[in-house]
């Protein structure tokens, strides 16, 4: 592997809240390699969020240093660290967020309005399609978020986060809004996606779900507290890892 | 280049889409605008239509025309009138015989009375006029003839009839010939005049008999003052020139020195043009001051609704900035939408405001003149209003922190 992914060094992250500061991040160290698959635990209120925000270029930290992709991304404005999450991040969130009253196709396509490259109407098309039937939602690609069941919002939220083709996939407790049958399917995506190389950084506190990576990072108190390789991954928890496009349209 | 474009072209399209999805709201937003542009289109075609009337009628006044009042003109330009006039009718034949610019003159006295023929009567004012009055009014009669010369010199009991009173007393027609008693002196009617129709206050100029105006200071006002004198100018150049050589006639046959007041005044029709058409200003002027404040009150409206929309759509902001929207990808967004509100409010207010103006027209009957202008004027205005007022909520869209946006509910 050449250079890490993600490589952050003594981060911090102080709020201002009055005269108190709360120190969200105390000084974290990471390293994340191209193709790994890890899991962000830790109880609430530990710094998960704004670690997640950070590594989204979605705040910047007040101090230390994040490379992305090999690319100093700390010190970066609003506008450049737009185009750093267009083109570099995926994210997955767990209210899905995707535009009501907007089908999926257009929703998938929303990224590519905003790059960098200019994409015609057809190349967009042809992406937010192959993306949507890498998440198994093939055929509906006219269908409104409010015609799909919360794990094919989901997919839908995941198609449009790969897009773009990322260097990391972030999602924030991505399966939080689902029920367990449905979280699988999804964590099922996300090792598929992860099989093919795609970088994930998700962030749960369901050991369930951790369970899918292939690494665990413990936060608490702002600072990574423990940090385990899983070796035996890909197990269901009844045991089973069923292929993703199989499950996908079983569901649909 | 052409990426930017095509990208702020798609950027664009994501405002519109927002527009076709809240159709209702839209349209209710776009209301204060359609209802301003309206306005301030049927507002600019009623002003229009009016002073094109009020130029029509001054036209119809006469030609070339000046009018001499008894009166002094103070420094100020007011008018000063004691009640005694002292304009006579020598006056009037010395500027038709000294003044070189001048074509005709007409004095004029004016009586009310109540007129009688046979068993119908009518009141009405009668005036006391020369032969050149129908010339300066362009006023012919239609039929039998007008009195002559020889008729103001015998001081003759003859009239012409505007053509209202002729109805009233005659309504079988064949007035000429018959006799109508004015305050008890018999008349004998020698003409009918053309229709005029009204005059600038509204007055119906056809309601009057004319008659020499020897006739009436002799036989029934026993005046020997006039109350003005009517000329015309050889030409629309010479007003100027005849006004002045009516001033020096006056001036010497009144023994007045050329610095002091002098005891008439004149008023030409240019004048009289003139000062209505200020006053038709300050009336459009405040027509469109009330168009204006609709069309601001359009625009407040539109903020208000942006301002509405941006609150309620964080989230879809949040969503927007976390995938790579920059903070002016957001703002062109609100924006195009607020525009786009706004020209295709001011649109169908154009439509609506020429529809209501041809509408006013057929059913008031009152003359309108749709202008290009008012049109280009009002759709700029809100093309501006758009951006105006759209450009605060835009900005706080484009503003907002992705983070907080994200977790708002
Ligand atoms: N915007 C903020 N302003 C002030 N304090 C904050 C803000 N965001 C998070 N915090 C604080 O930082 C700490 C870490 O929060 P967070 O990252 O949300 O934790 P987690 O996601 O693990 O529950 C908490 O004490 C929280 O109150
Ligand atoms: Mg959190």
């Amino acid at each position: 592997m050449s250079q890490p992914v993600i490589e952050i060094k003594d981060l911090t992250k102080v709020y201002q809240m009055g005269e108190v500061e709360v120190r969200a991040l105390a000084g974290i160290n990471l390293l994340i390699d191209r193709g790994e698959f890890v899991a962000v635990m830790g109880p609430s209120g530990s710094g998960k969020s704004t670690l997640m925000n950070i590594l989204g270029c979605l705040d910047r930290p007040t101090t230390g240093t994040y490379r992305l992709d090999g690319v100093d991304v700390s010190e970066l404005n609003r506008d450049q660290r737009a185009v750093v999450r267009n083109a570099k991040i995926g994210f997955v969130f767990q209210s899905f967020n995707l535009l009501a009253r907007t089908s999926a196709i257009e929703n998938v396509e929303l990224p590519l309005l905003y790059g960098e490259t200019g994409w015609t109407r057809a190349q967009r098309d042809d992406a937010a399609r192959k993306a949507l039937v890498l998440v198994g939602l093939a055929g509906r690609e006219g269908h409104y978020p409010s015609q799909l069941s919360g794990g094919q919002q989901q997919r839908v939220a995941i198609a449009r986060a790969l897009v773009t083709d990322p260097a990391i996939l972030l999602a924030d407790e991505p399966t939080g809004n689902l029920d367990s049958h449905t979280s699988e399917e999804i964590m099922g995506i996300f090792q598929e996606l992860n099989d093919s190389q795609k970088t994930v950084v998700l962030i749960t506190h369901e050991p369930d779900i951790a369970r899918h990576a292939k690494r665990i990072v413990h936060v608490r108190d702002g600072l990574i507290h423990q940090d385990e390789r899983i070796r035996q991954h890909r197990v269901g928890a009844r045991g089973i890892a069923p292929p993703v496009i199989a499950v996908a349209q079983d569901r649909s | 280049m052409k990426n930017s474009v095509q990208r702020l072209g798609n950027i664009a399209i994501v405002g519109l889409k927002a527009i076709s999805r809240n159709k209702l709201r839209s349209f209710l937003t776009m209301l204060g605008m359609v209802i301003g542009v309206g306005c301030v289109i049927v507002v600019v075609a009623i002003g229009n239509g009016a002073s094109a009337s009020i130029q029509s009628t001054i036209n119809s006044l006469g030609t070339n025309f000046i009018m001499v009042f008894p009166g002094a003109t103070t420094a100020s330009g007011a008018r000063l009138f004691t009640g005694n006039s002292n304009l006579t009718p020598d006056d009037g034949e010395a500027i038709k015989s000294e003044a070189p610019d001048v074509a005709y003159v007409s004095p004029q006295v004016r009586t009310a009375a109540q007129v009688i023929a046979g068993e119908l009567n009518w009141g009405t004012s009668v005036n006391g006029v020369g032969t050149d009055y129908p010339l300066i009014r362009v006023w012919n009669v239609a039929q039998g003839d007008f009195f002559t010369d020889a008729d103001v010199k015998a001081a003759a009991k003859v009239a012409v009839l505007g053509a209202t009173v002729a109805e009233n007393l005659f309504p079988n027609g064949n007035a000429v010939g018959q006799i109508i008693r004015i305050k008890n002196v018999p008349f004998k009617i020698v003409g009918v005049l053309e229709r005029k129709g009204g005059n600038m206050m509204g007055q119906d100029q056809d309601d009057t008999i004319l008659a020499p105006y020897t006739t009436i200071m002799k036989r029934l006002s026993g005046k020997t003052k006039i109350d003005m004198l009517y000329v015309s100018a050889r030409s629309a150049d010479a007003v100027q020139q005849a006004q002045t050589e009516i001033d020096s006639i006056l001036r010497q046959r009144h023994r007045i020195g050329p610095g002091q007041d002098a005891d008439f005044q004149m008023r030409s029709q240019e004048e009289i043009a003139a000062a209505s058409a200020s006053q038709m200003n300050t009336l459009k002027m405040l027509l469109l001051i009330v168009a204006a404040v609709s069309l601001l009150v359009g625009g407040i409206g539109i903020m208000n609704i942006m301002l509405v929309s941006v609150t309620e759509r964080t989230r879809e902001i949040g969503i927007r900035m976390a995938i790579g929207a920059k903070g002016r990808h957001v703002l062109i967004q609100f924006l195009f939408e607020a525009i786009t509100i706004s020209i295709v409010g001011g649109l169908i207010g154009v439509l609506l405001g020429i529809g209501s103006s041809k509408l006013v027209a057929a059913k008031a009957g009152w003359p309108i003149v749709v202008s290009v202008e008012s049109i280009v004027l009002a759709f700029g205005v809100a093309a501006f209003i758009g951006v105006f007022f759209g450009f605060y909520p835009a900005r706080k869209a484009a503003r907002l922190d992705p983070i907080e946006a994200l977790r708002y509910e």
